[in-house]
């Protein structure tokens, strides 16, 4: 079986945060791999434990995101493919990403391709529904769980906090939602073994595309880090009189009714 | 790194020869896999130990078991297991990044420590063939947990006073050992121990001992201060039959084990300081920015930012000195061939080389880290004091560091004693160096160094090893052999020169740094080391004033205090703003950085 992940490279939200000139802050930041794109490692590695499977895990990004690339090697997979844009796209968006990869693909013999189900940065959930149509295959997004059997696939989708179950068939695109799996770090032996792995380096020349093919067709205004938190406010005094300083507040200065 | 450098560094010559900042090892050094593996580290601890780390603090060791095992299954047994007895064989900068990353798990990084460091080690150095191969790849995948057994409660630092004796019984198959070990680190759940006891009273010896060997008891688990989360009991030998292929290393040479295995446990504590260190100074961070009073964060003060700087610039000098010494053992280690390398007693002298560094390092971390976890407790407040807050915890558990692989007293001590050794043998040409130092001293003039960066830290830097020298060889010439008595003179000469460990490589990590990404992305590193050295010299200064005042009389005193005050006079920088401009950084961050 084949499998191929997509894998992003994204700062990690859970530490701070900064702008300058209306850009984030690289420099201190912590860059790790997409959370979401981190379940969808682990599902490729159990699945290939499980039934066996080439592991290919795909980027499209600049040369750091080698770095993301040799941890999910430690983890298990079998080999890394990093399309390095660094030279030729400055304005890069969702389309730009889902075209890059889907030329890589297109040529590929593919069972399953793995993705997260958002980035943590971007927030679009767009690249692996728009890979999955490039391609002509059918795709799942969101699962929470999935069995393979032969040529059959069975999946538990998160629907808003209900689940869905769907029956596919392969070739097919999932994505990550979390609570698939819980993510393994990679292990020392796993660590030393991906120095030896291999890791192919590509640009848009090799997948025969120009600048123009895969052009954004959207266009970032700005970017704000999110308000500050307002102090919360307490209320005090009776039930009643609290209900109704409470919708007085919603009314007058909250004004949400 | 062993093709950068040129030549391999003699322990203890930093105090008489300089460096460049290529020949020096830096934490900007790590590579791509150093880094992996230290993450991997600090996921294990933070998923799989912090969740546990109260029921450990309540003696639940069964927990340490399974945490241990886990730690085998991810490689972090068996970094300095060699691959042919089931191990990975890293370099020595893995095994100290993952010590490092692991002591944020509080009392389990000791359990740890002790397994792969004095309890695997002994065997990793020093076994047969045949005991490396029985013992080793148990150890490597934590299957078997190791001890060391050498305290007891009648020899701490005089260790080789050991009551514990060993006897060959009459079919000569079994050495029958009698004795108590005290304060034994996994002694709750070990199943290997290296024991040390005198054979037929005399021939200090070590030993592989096994549980389940008759006659291997433990007693009751300690009620201790700090490190509860760690297994700590009395191990009891009556009539213990030990096989007599399990003697381990030599008979009667026991001694060589117990000091090769001291000075890896000692560097080893060093490491594992600079990450206590760290992740107090973290937590202490992050609770001044939350807390409020006089409507504004407590790390806005001035005096929070105050500390902030001193402990951050101390944090840096150790850091850099625990990875230098580190890097130290790697290059000689990477010189040897790969016949030598296999014989575990190369290993163990390329690391003894160092000893002195060990000793500073395990003196000058453990010390940062008692003063880092005072000052978390201090910004913490009240709340300090309560259990509830991690720092609390971190308190407590950071004061046996002081004490434990020889208290900072015994290695205080030992250094101008290894200096002294090395100077007899020609390893090191000191007296040479104090000598033309001294009429070096006589036409002395100070210089006024320029602005550039680390130009006035390099001058400090080496007017402080001049001082060392001159202190050094006075009492060397005024007590000779008698120095020994003289223990506020020797631990006076043990600071002085420790501090110019830690600046000098404080200023050959800043320098390595600027060389490879310029001075404005090494701002942090420059004002630590500004910081550091201006504070750490005046110690220097006044260490040997002491010292001086002690030692002479007369004319003579007054040559050297005006010798003295020559080599220390320098314009000083306004180090309240740059440990202002320092902390401001590490506020923002929240943390550490360099």
């Amino acid at each position: 079986m084949n499998i191929y992940v997509l894998l992003k490279r994204t700062f990690d939200t859970e530490e701070k945060i900064t702008l300058s000139n209306g850009q984030i802050n690289e420099e201190g930041a912590e860059f790790i791999i997409n959370p979401y794109d981190e379940y969808a490692v682990e599902e490729a590695i159990q699945i290939k434990e499980e039934h066996g499977a080439n592991v290919t895990v795909v980027t499209v990004g600049g040369e750091e995101a080698e770095k993301q690339l040799r941890t999910a090697l430690a983890m298990g997979a079998d080999q890394a493919v990093l399309i390095n844009t660094e030279e030729d796209i400055d304005e890069a968006d969702q389309y730009t990403t889902a075209k890059i990869i889907a030329e890589y693909l297109k040529e590929k013999e593919i069972d399953l391709i793995l993705a997260g189900n958002v980035a943590i940065d971007g927030g679009s959930g767009q690249v692996g529904p728009r890979v999955a149509e490039l391609l002509n295959i059918p795709y799942v997004t969101t699962i929470i769980d999935l069995q393979i059997d032969g040529d059959r696939v069975n999946l538990v989708r998160d629907v808003e906090g209900d689940e869905e179950k769907i029956e596919a068939t392969l070739p097919l695109l999932v994505t990550a939602q979390q609570g698939l799996n819980e993510p393994r770090y990679p292990s020392l032996p796993g660590i030393m073994k991906a120095k030896k792995k291999p890791l192919e380096e590509l640009e848009l020349d090799d997948l025969d595309l120009d600048e123009e093919d895969v052009e954004a067709k959207t266009k970032r205004i700005e970017i704000f880090l999110p308000s500050e938190r307002q102090a919360g406010k307490i209320l005090e005094g009776e039930l009643d009189e609290q209900v109704k300083e409470l919708v007085s507040l919603l009314r007058n200065e909250a004004k949400v009714i | 790194m062993s093709n950068q450098l040129d030549h391999v560094i003699k322990g203890g010559s930093f105090l008489i020869e300089d460096i460049g900042p290529d020949q020096v090892f830096t934490p900007e050094d790590f590579t791509e896999e150093h880094l992996m593996i230290a993450k991997t580290t600090e996921d294990y601890v933070e998923k799989e130990v912090l969740p546990v780390l109260d029921k450990l603090e309540n003696h639940e060791f069964e927990y340490s078991v399974n945490l241990l095992k886990k730690a085998g299954e991810l490689g972090l047994l068996s970094t300095d297991i060699p691959e042919d007895y089931g191990g990975l064989g890293l370099d020595k900068i893995t095994s100290a990044l993952i010590a490092e990353k692991m002591s944020k798990a509080g009392g389990f990084s000791i359990s740890h420590g002790a397994h792969v460091g004095i309890g695997s080690l002994p065997i990793v150095l020093f076994g047969t063939e045949e005991q490396k191969k029985k013992y080793l790849p148990e150890l490597a995948t934590g299957e078997k947990i190791a001890a060391y057994a050498l305290t007891e409660p009648g020899s701490g630092s005089d260790a080789l006073g050991a009551k514990t004796v060993a006897k060959l019984n009459e079919a000569k198959t079994h050495y029958i050992l009698n004795g108590e070990k005290q304060w034994i680190t996994n002694a709750g759940f070990a199943d290997v121990f290296i024991v040390y006891a005198k054979v037929d009273g005399e021939k200090f010896t070590a030993f592989i001992v096994e549980r389940d060997f008759p006659g291997v008891s433990t007693g009751a688990e300690e009620k201790k201060m700090g490190i509860k989360s760690s297994s700590t009991r009395t191990l009891i030998l009556e009539d213990a039959e030990v096989p007599v292929e399990n003697v381990l290393g030599e008979i009667g040479r026991g001694h060589v084990i117990a000091f090769n295995i001291l000075n890896i446990g000692r560097y080893k504590l060093g490491v594992g300081a600079v990450g206590g260190a760290k992740s107090a100074f973290e937590i202490t961070v992050k609770y001044a920015k939350e807390r409020q009073q006089f409507q504004t964060p407590i790390a806005e003060f001035n005096l929070t930012k105050e500390k902030f700087g001193t402990l951050a610039s101390k944090i840096y000098a150790t850091e850099s000195s625990v990875y230098r010494t580190v890097g130290l053992f790697d290059e000689r280690m990477g010189n040897l061939s790969e016949e030598e390398a296999k014989d575990g007693k190369n290993i163990a002298q390329s690391i003894a080389e160092y000893a002195i560094e060990c000793s500073l390092n395990k003196v000058f971390a453990t010390e940062t880290l008692d003063h880092v976890v005072d000052e978390g407790v201090q910004i913490h407040g009240g709340y300090g004091f309560m259990q509830e807050y991690e720092i609390e915890r971190a308190y407590r558990d950071s004061r046996i560091n002081r004490i434990f692989e020889g208290t900072n007293e015994i290695n205080r001590l030992l250094v101008p004693g290894m200096y002294v050794r090395k100077a007899m043998k020609g390893e090191l040409p000191l007296f040479e160096k104090a000598q033309n130092l001294q009429e070096e001293l006589m036409m002395f003039m100070p210089e006024i160094p320029g602005d550039e960066p680390l130009e006035l830290q390099k001058y400090l830097v080496k007017n402080a090893k001049k001082i060392a020298l001159m202190v050094a060889g006075l009492a060397v010439q005024k007590y000779g052999k008698e120095l020994e008595k003289e223990q506020e003179v020797l631990v006076n000469i043990a600071d002085i020169v420790s501090n110019i460990y830690a600046m000098e490589s404080a200023v050959l990590r800043t320098e390595k740094a600027m060389n490879r990404v310029g001075v404005e992305k090494s701002k942090q590193k420059l004002l630590y080391t500004e910081i550091f050295c201006q504070e750490a010299f005046n110690q220097i200064e006044q260490d040997a004033k002491e010292t001086l005042i002690a030692v002479e009389e007369g004319d003579t005193l007054m040559m050297m205090l005006s010798a003295l005050r020559k080599l220390t006079r320098y314009n000083p920088i306004n180090v309240i703003q740059k440990k202002r401009e320092a902390a401001n950084a590490i506020i923002a961050a929240e943390k550490y950085i360099v």
